[in-house]
Parts: C-alpha cells; sequence; structure tokens
C-alpha cells in the first residue's frame, strides 16, 4: 500500500497528520505496538522536522508485508553537517518552535534508534531526503 | 492506579470528554520537550507537561500514552481538546507544579 502527503511549511498545528495516518493503518493491520511505535514516532520526527526547519514538503510511505518504507523530501535549506546534526542536543530550532517544545534536538537520535535502516541525504540550498525502513516482523529476519 | 485516582489525587479537572476513568496508567512521565518525551515515555503512561498547545496530542497517540496532565494552570488548546476528544485521549488540568504532580503520584504509588 502506497500513501502520498503532502507537508505546508510553519504548520505547527496540522504537523503530524502523515504519521498519525499510517499509525492507523498498522494498527489496523494488527502490526505489533512496539512496531508501529518505532515507525510512527521516526515518520512523526522527520515530519515536523520537515515543518520547523524546512518549509514542508512530500512524504511517501509503502507499507510492504514485512517492512515499511517511508520517504520524507523537502527542499528547505538542507543540513550542512549531518553528522552533527545527528548529535542529540543539536538543534537550531527557532524560538517560536521551542516554545511549542520542539527544539531538543532529539529528533535525529530518536529517528536513528527507531528506525531500523535511516538514509539521509542532504544539500546545502536544495534540500533534505530523509528515508526510513521499519522491518514488520523483526524476531523472523 | 487508574486515571480516575490520578484525578483524585492531584484534585485536577478533566477537560476532555472522561470516558476512560478506568483505564490504568502504568508509569509517570514528566517533560515539555516532545522529542524528550518519545524517547523515553513508556506506553501508558501519566505525562505531566507545562505544553498545552495541540501537538501534545500528536505525541500522546504515538506513545499510547494513559492521560496527560496539564500543570503549573497552564491552558490547554481549545483545538487540543478537540483533538484529545477523537483521539480519545484524556487531558487534566492542575495549578500544581509538575514536581508536586510527581510528587503526589509517587506517593501513591505511581512508578
Ligand atoms: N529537514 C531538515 N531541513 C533542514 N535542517 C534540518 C532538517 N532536519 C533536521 N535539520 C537540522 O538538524 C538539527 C537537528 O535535528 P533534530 O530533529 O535532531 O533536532 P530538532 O528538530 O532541532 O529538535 P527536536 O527534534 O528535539 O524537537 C535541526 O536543529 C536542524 O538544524
Ligand atoms: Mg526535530
Amino acid at each position: 500500500m502506497n500513501l502520498h502527503f503532502d507537508v505546508e511549511g510553519g504548520e505547527f498545528i496540522s504537523a503530524g497528520v502523515a504519521s498519525s495516518k499510517v499509525k492507523k493503518v498498522l494498527k489496523q493491520l494488527a502490526i505489533q505496538p512496539e512496531i508501529i511505535r518505532k515507525i510512527s514516532v521516526a515518520m512523526y520526527e522527520a515530519e515536523i522536522n520537515m515543518v520547523i526547519h524546512a518549509h514542508g514538503g512530500v512524504i511517501d510511505a509503502e507499507i510492504m508485508p514485512d517492512h515499511v518504507h517511508v520517504v520524507l523530501k523537502d527542499e528547505g535549506p538542507g543540513i550542512e553537517n549531518i553528522e552533527l546534526a545527528m548529535k542529540a542536543g543539536y538543534s537550531t530550532a527557532s524560538r517560536l518552535a521551542r516554545e511549542m517544545g520542539f527544539g531538543a534536538g532529539m529528533g535525529l537520535a530518536n529517528m536513528k534508534r527507531y528506525a531500523d535502516i535511516l538514509q539521509i541525504e542532504s544539500e546545502p540550498g536544495k534540500g533534505t531526503t530523509v528515508e526510513i525502513t521499519v522491518k514488520l516482523y523483526p524476531e523472523q529476519a | 492506579m487508574t486515571i480516575n485516582d490520578v484525578q483524585t489525587i492531584l484534585k485536577a479537572t478533566v477537560v476532555t470528554q472522561s470516558l476512560y476513568e478506568n483505564n490504568e496508567v502504568l508509569s509517570g512521565f514528566v517533560g515539555d520537550l516532545l522529542s524528550v518525551v518519545m524517547g523515553k515515555a513508556k506506553e501508558q503512561c501519566a505525562w505531566i507537561t507545562i505544553q498545552g498547545h495541540i501537538n501534545i496530542i500528536a505525541v500522546g497517540t504515538l506513545i499510547n500514552v494513559g492521560c496527560i496532565i496539564v500543570t503549573e494552570g497552564f491552558k490547554v488548546d481549545e483545538d487540543a481538546i478537540k483533538k484529545a476528544n477523537e483521539e480519545d485521549i484524556v487531558i487534566m488540568t492542575t495549578q500544581l507544579s509538575s514536581y508536586e504532580a510527581a510528587a503526589l503520584l509517587s506517593r501513591d504509588g505511581l512508578e
């Protein structure tokens, strides 16, 4: 199953629509709660980053029999130094974003922790693409 | 401990439709930074925070929160309450600080 979402930039309020939709679909498929949490938290973190650090973008989620693959693509400012950005606590979040409880600098760390495979490609000035893969039945792998 | 117990212990005000008083909460978590909560809070926890905006519902849903306790007298936004009702999430508010709320729940045995 393929799901496509357009995410608007600066829309702190509606952010999370895509990840909660994917979460609902997985719940209907009776996937284990811990696995659903891994996917939806990783995806929500990436979705929020698109909104607060870039100006929105597109998300394509592919739900396969044994894994979920989510591609989040934005044309925002890009990430200069991905290694640095991955460090827990590193954040360039705006004051407004911080007032809303973002900006702990833990988003990428959470993605890394919850995704089975995490790929980030970014070019300063061009944009960022985050790919998250989570296995649905890890014990059988 | 049930959600109802939490409400009684804190003398808190439930601001969402209260249909889930008998649901259990299994642990407590204090946090205002959403990524930290998503990284660390356990399923069915009583999440204590000062954030009252709609993003707490997204986070609460993702972690299968037991209930959300908004402290320090902070207001919960209308759109957040509406969304919480759609997602079957219980939110309560209290004038207590996060520390006081956590201490009271802890004293009554919540992990
Ligand atoms: N899509 C993106 N476009 C541009 N920069 C990004 C993007 N995603 C992350 N970054 C950069 O990487 C940093 C770290 O991201 P991370 O998600 O770990 O933390 P945060 O979003 O700042 O805070 P938190 O996720 O804890 O609320 C960001 O502050 C930002 O500088
Ligand atoms: Mg982030």
